[in-house]
């Protein structure tokens, strides 16, 4: 449905070094599929989304919509864009505080001239569970609770009937109690409206809690992704695992040193070796440090990028 | 080591009152790590604010603090500033906003020192150095202004300045809750070696009870104002909302919570307009009928816990 094509996106960074945020990325998001990209702050995950989004242009690379590659003219970004809706961390700043619930939910259906205004927000509010949806017309921000807000947020994107909703974060500010309900909202809209998603987050619990598949990147590049239960029940990247060490419930901790590297510095081999426990453990090869890894494809299965990990990442050399 | 009893805090807003805190008594023994849960609105920062009489003018607290037999809400200002860094200090949540972004990290650290230990220059740059050491950082970092370090450095250098003049209480607001999962994980080995070390005794607060399971001894959580259970860490949650939130945060590999996030409807109460009888009985998946009219007190559920629940046995 949405899918990046060995997706590379550049920014220029401090004097002449180039940060490459994405660094070759192919990901596919299907129809009424749920997937969450997993990683730390620096990973190049938000700069993934964006480009997805059509906010950001690839520096190479392709997004495609359908089968059909997107094009960066006005009309054809347009159209992409009542497909493929971002749904914000941070409802608080996200809304403006001035707007009236009714006209943060209209500007989508304004901006595209969708007709019969006050039925589609009415419907949108309805289905992100503010109900009944007239009751919160006339509200601001401040007067609705975190939860409602994060609802407003979502309805603003569901006016225009969107395939694909982007969520970036769209649980981290809100009080625990009420994540779940918000939770349960994109899963219900995937159930009743077939909605896809692709959920941004450096949330595993969240992942376990409404991903289809998981995507983990790290430094520009996807190094395991695969079904759910399979990635975080048995994780092949020695990344994946030192990630899930670190839950509270977990036993044998891998705590990493460091903090993830520089994308203007990436590291030669492997982009991972720096902090792989596996390397410090003497466990790696020489390819871990010399020889760089291939981009893994956009496939459903199970796949990781790494020399040591016994795997498909290897055999596909 | 610290003694909470019926702590209160009510905000003095110019249209009403607002009850944050209602009535808290809680013990933290020496060398213990507490943890104090509780989602927004819940009072819990204006706990950890009260016990430094950290709060503004506008708040009135009520109840005592002892800290080490002396009572904070009684002492003199002069008394007051001493206690606030050498027997009690504050790690406080947001790494960003804690440091002052245009003064070296070394000499913020260094000014409590010489503040408060009337530390000679020299005294001070020699224990900058090992405070940084004891949170992992290079001495060179001393000369480094706050926004070159990353947001877990930061936090380390907030917890380097709480332990400058060797206090033995730690209040901990959120001291993870921006930072990534490896991060978090790093300062968090980071406070536990800390506490351990030092015998400092910690009183943490987050809103997330897995992060304060991780570290602490014994769990205190708050809604609405008031403690709703206390327990120690390794047992199993009693009172509803203690459960509804513990499943808010799901384990990884529990087929119970794949695909089915678990929370609770509607929103934490407005303190400005607290529901009559049990504070949570609107949101409470089980609640009586009784339980919209009377309130109920923490009660012994077992030899070493309270909960605030009618369905909490005697």
């Amino acid at each position: 449905m949405l899918e990046a094509t060995d997706l590379h996106v550049e920014f220029s960074g401090r004097g002449s070094r180039r940060a490459r945020a994405v660094d070759g990325v192919n990901l596919s998001v299907g129809a009424g599929e749920i997937v969450a990209l997993v990683g730390e702050s620096g990973c190049g995950k938000t700069t993934l989304a964006r480009t997805l989004l059509g906010l950001e242009r690839p520096t190479s690379g392709k997004i495609s919509y359908d089968g059909t590659p997107l094009s960066y003219s006005g009309r054809s970004l347009r159209t992409f864009r009542r497909q493929v809706q971002l749904v914000l961390q941070d409802p608080m700043g996200s809304l403006n505080p001035r707007h009236t619930v009714y006209e943060a939910v209209a500007e989508g259906p304004r901006i595209h001239g969708l007709p019969d205004e006050e039925a589609v927000v009415s419907s949108a509010l309805a289905r992100a569970g503010l109900r009944p949806p007239e009751r919160f017309f006339q509200r601001y921000p401040h007067e609705l609770s975190g939860g409602q807000r994060q609802r407003v947020v979502i309805a603003g994107a569901l006016a225009l009937d969107p395939k694909v909703l982007i969520a970036d974060e769209p649980v981290a500010s809100l009080d625990a109690s009420v994540r779940g309900e918000i939770l349960s909202l994109l899963l219900r809209l995937r159930d009743d409206l077939g909605l896809s998603a692709l959920v941004v987050t450096h949330d595993l619990g969240l992942a376990w809690n409404i991903a289809d598949r998981i995507a983990v990147m790290y430094l520009g590049r996807i190094v395991e992704s695969g079904p759910t239960e399979h990635v975080l029940k048995d994780p092949q990247h020695p990344y994946t695992q030192a990630l899930l060490s670190v839950l509270p419930e977990s036993p044998n901790r891998i705590v990493l040193t460091g903090e993830p590297p520089d994308p203007t510095r990436i590291p030669t081999g492997c982009r991972f070796h720096p902090r792989c426990q596996l390397v410090a453990a003497g466990k790696g090869t020489e390819a871990c440090t010399t020889q760089p890894l291939q981009v893994l494809p956009a496939t459903t299965d199970p796949q990781v990028s790494c020399h040591v990990a016994d795997l498909v990442g290897r055999d596909r050399k | 080591m610290l003694e909470l009893d019926e702590l209160t805090v009510t905000y003095r807003l110019e249209s009403s009152d607002v009850p944050a805190v209602r009535g808290v008594s809680l013990e933290l023994a020496a060398g213990e790590a507490l943890g104090l849960a509780g989602e927004s609105g819940s009072g819990k920062s204006s706990v950890a604010l009260a016990l430094l009489r950290l709060l503004p003018r506008s708040a009135v607290v009520g109840g005592r603090v002892m800290l080490d037999g002396e009572d904070v809400l009684a002492m003199k200002w002069g008394r007051l500033r001493a206690v606030r860094w050498s027997s009690a200090s504050i790690v406080f949540q947001g790494a960003q906003h804690g440091l002052n972004p245009v003064q070296r990290i070394g000499d913020q650290i260094a000014e409590p020192l010489l503040v408060h230990r009337q530390a000679s220059g020299a005294d001070a740059s020699k224990r900058v150095r090992e405070l940084l050491a004891q949170v992992g950082l290079p001495a060179w970092r001393a000369r480094s202004y706050p926004h070159e370090l990353s947001g877990g450095q930061r936090q380390r250098v907030m917890i380097a300045m709480a332990l400058a003049c060797e206090p033995q209480l730690i209040i901990a607001d959120e001291p993870t809750t921006a930072l990534d999962l490896m991060v978090q994980a790093q300062v968090l080995t980071l406070i536990r070696q800390l506490i351990a070390d030092h015998g400092i005794s910690l009183l943490m607060i987050s809103h997330d009870l897995s992060v304060l399971a991780d570290v602490c001894d014994r769990l205190a959580v708050m809604y609405a104002g008031r403690l709703v259970e206390v327990g120690p860490s390794s047992g199993e949650f009693r009172h509803p909302y203690s459960q509804a939130l513990a499943a808010a945060f799901p384990t990884v590999g529990d087929p119970a919570s794949r695909l089915a996030p678990r929370g609770l409807a509607g929103d934490p109460p407005d303190p400005q307009q607290l529901p009559g009888g049990c504070a949570f009985h609107p949101r409470c998946p089980v609640a009586l009928e009784s339980c919209a009219t009377s309130d109920v007190q923490l009660r012994a559920s077992g030899t070493d816990r309270t909960a605030a629940c009618v369905l909490v046995g005697e």
